[in-house]
């Protein structure tokens, strides 16, 4: 059997497949050299390939990704790191205005095959402007794909399928998630990069995540069985674009559902998960669709972030106000 | 050579031979001729916008005809001019200031990136392909316009910096007019020129006559040659003026004054250049009208009649393929049988299905 890999591991086990497989794929980014990565995500590439193909850049995001945008409209594929969800902002006009756009403004003729690497969330006790939970930022942004990861497996075909991807993917990897271990086979076929997934098939409600959170949903479905409730979850991977006919078929089966994300929740991702499925679900639904998510504020330092954080207890507690009729109907 | 077009050189770049000096005016002469065609259709509301050229046409030309075929030109809104020096077709160029699309060429066909609007976000997007024309082995330049106010920007930094470190293949030509729409210069910077803002960086820096088709000319082919042959960028700031105000819609009325206009006409690029090729005695530039004259006919009546767009467009450019939500899209935009209801849950909105 293959040995656990984390998911930091596994990002580290793409980036060098897809190396290995594409000489046109770079990698550069702050750190990304000899230490490889903050997170040691890219640890050990630049010694595997060289300079030319793994290398440091100097310290400034816009730079990183605009120089990228040229790299890819003159034949490379690079794959960019931003060194944490909040360090990404001063790239935030490259990415909206040139990598979304390029292919749109040239009528098809400039695609830009780039990945920009993001660690985000919270929940590792990390100080201001390290955990923020960036998502919408970008899924409000036509022409860019948004993609989160879960584990290590789905980590290592996400990756690789972001990296084959003819269009800008931004790729968020949720940190508090880096060091879950589990065997990964390094397979690319399963679910496509713009493809949902059901990882823990229920009858009663559905539960749709992405990222960090897909764990917590996990753990509030061991927890909810013992209190009677058979919960669905839904791991989205792909944000933008958003898998409806996965997501519709597990909420007109189940009549229920509840959306959980660490971002805050006024116009946040759930917003438009509750709106589309409300527009296209609501006969099949029971009660309202619910969110848990992170409250409305700035997100919090260390000792006071698990009050921001949904956890299991928050989802159930959605979960039992979802307008039962006596007992949930299985078994 | 001087305003008055007696040379000047005092030997540091060898004066253009005499069929570059040449086709450097007729480059001028055409595209002078285009700017004011497009400024006339402007006004006749066939476009939407137009940043003119006039005045600057030495800076765009003697930088357009200093590339080489295999090497790029990332120009800005302002550079229509250089962009058609460059061989791409006029109304291709117009598409954008017409509003039928954003960019009208291909960018491969010439090498010439889309027109940038936003300021020095291209400076960064030229390192990355001089950078990866290095890394793949190509002998290939890039070289990009910007202007002063551009040199404010972050980006501007952020390029200089990374093209250093990485000894990138590129070349920044800053067409300084004087004025960022209506903020002059004194209060854009405090650096004694903008080519001191390339020192900081280690990179090599030059001030010089933009105004000059020459000199321009020779200093960006200095430039290229040298980043071809692996020593890295070069900042040039051109010295120039924009004659006509920042966009149609703008009134420069309200930031400078006709004296300091009629100052830089007397310091024209094009006239001085035709004084000093009909000093040399071997100059017929009459062919140079008429050509000129035949690309404004040819843009007044292309451009006068509406370019067929199509809905269909918005959703066809977003991804490489469209998303199954822009297929819907698409198809209510259009009309089209197949609409948002197929994932309507079965039931029509509004409809028998409502309970």
């Amino acid at each position: 059997m293959h040995q656990p890999v984390s998911l930091a591991g596994a990002l580290n086990q793409a980036l060098g497949d897809a190396l290995d497989a594409d000489d046109r794929v770079v990698v550069f980014g702050e750190d990304v050299g000899p230490l490889g990565g903050v997170f040691r995500v890219t640890d050990g590439l630049a010694a595997r390939f060289g300079p030319d193909r793994v290398w440091d850049s100097p310290l400034a995001e816009s730079g990183i990704v605009g120089t990228a945008i040229g790299m890819a409209m003159n034949g490379l594929r690079p794959v960019v790191e931003m060194q944490f969800d909040a360090f990404a902002y001063p790239a935030f006009e490259q990415i909206t205005s040139h990598l979304a756009k390029m292919h749109n403004r040239t009528r098809g003729r400039v695609g830009l095959p780039i990945v920009v690497r993001i660690p985000y969330g919270g929940g590792i006790g990390g100080v201001e402007h390290h955990c923020d939970s960036s998502e919408v930022y970008y899924t409000h942004t036509a022409g860019l794909r948004v993609v989160t990861c879960a584990t290590p497996s789905d980590g290592y075909r996400l990756l690789r399928q972001a990296v084959d991807s003819p269009d800008p993917v931004i790729f968020l990897e949720p940190k508090r998630r880096y060091w879950t271990k589990e065997p990964i086979d390094r397979a690319v076929d399963g679910p496509e990069l713009h493809q949902a997934r059901v990882v823990q098939p229920g009858r009663d409600v559905t539960v749709i995540t992405y990222g960090g959170t897909v764990e917590t949903a996990l753990e509030a479905a061991r927890i909810g069985r013992d209190e009677g409730y058979d919960l669905e979850v839904v791991d989205l991977r792909s944000l933008s674009p958003f898998d409806d006919e996965t997501v519709t078929a597990s909420v007109r089966r189940t009549g229920r559902a509840v959306v959980v994300h660490e971002a805050a929740g006024f116009c946040g991702y759930g917003a438009e998960v509750a709106a589309r499925l409300t527009e296209q679900c609501f006969h099949s639904l029971a009660a309202p669709i619910l969110r848990v998510t992170g409250y409305d504020i700035p997100y919090p330092p260390p000792q006071l972030e698990h009050h921001h954080l949904p956890d299991a207890e928050r989802i159930l507690d959605a979960v039992s106000r979802l307008q039962w009729e006596g007992e949930p109907h299985h078994g | 050579m001087d305003a008055a077009g007696v040379a000047t050189g005092d030997g540091t770049y060898e004066l253009p031979d005499h069929d570059t000096l040449v086709a450097l005016y007729r480059a001028m002469v055409v595209g002078r001729r285009f700017d004011a065609q497009v400024t006339a259709l402007t006004r006749q509301g066939r476009l939407a916008v137009y940043p003119s050229s006039r005045g600057q046409e030495a800076c765009q030309t003697g930088t357009a005809l200093a590339l080489r075929p295999q090497d790029w030109l990332f120009p800005t809104y302002r550079d229509c001019v250089a962009v058609v020096t460059r061989g791409v077709d006029p109304v291709d160029v117009l598409v954008s200031f017409r509003g039928d699309w954003h960019c009208g060429y291909d960018p491969y066909e010439h090498r010439v990136a889309p027109q940038c609007t936003p300021l020095a976000t291209n400076t960064l997007h030229a390192v990355g392909v001089a950078h990866a024309a290095r890394l793949r082995g190509e002998d290939a330049v890039a070289v990009v316009l910007l202007g002063d106010g551009a040199t404010s920007e972050g980006d501007t930094h952020e390029a200089l910096n990374f093209a250093a470190v990485w000894k990138a293949p590129v070349v920044f030509v800053v067409q300084n007019n004087g004025y960022a729409i209506s903020v002059p210069l004194h209060r854009q910077t405090a650096a004694p020129s903008l080519a001191h803002k390339g020192i900081g960086y280690g990179i090599r820096s030059e001030q010089i006559d933009g105004n000059d088709a020459a000199a321009v000319y020779a200093t960006v082919s200095s430039a290229i040659a040298s980043a071809a042959a692996g020593g890295g960028p070069t900042l040039i700031e051109a010295l120039t003026y924009r004659i006509e105000a920042h966009t149609n819609a703008d009134d420069a009325s309200r930031y400078r004054q006709d004296d300091e206009v009629a100052g830089w006409l007397e310091r024209d690029p094009v006239r001085r250049l035709a004084v000093f090729l009909s000093s040399s005695g071997d100059f017929d530039a009459t062919g140079f009208d008429a050509e000129a004259e035949g690309l404004a006919a040819g843009v007044r009546t292309r451009m006068g009649t509406d370019a067929p767009v199509s809905p269909s467009d918005l959703f066809e450019y977003v991804y490489a393929r469209p998303t199954a939500a822009l297929a819907r899209q698409r198809a209510d935009a259009l009309d089209l049988p197949v609409g948002g209801r197929a994932t309507m849950d079965g039931h029509e909105p509004g409809g028998r299905g409502i309970r």
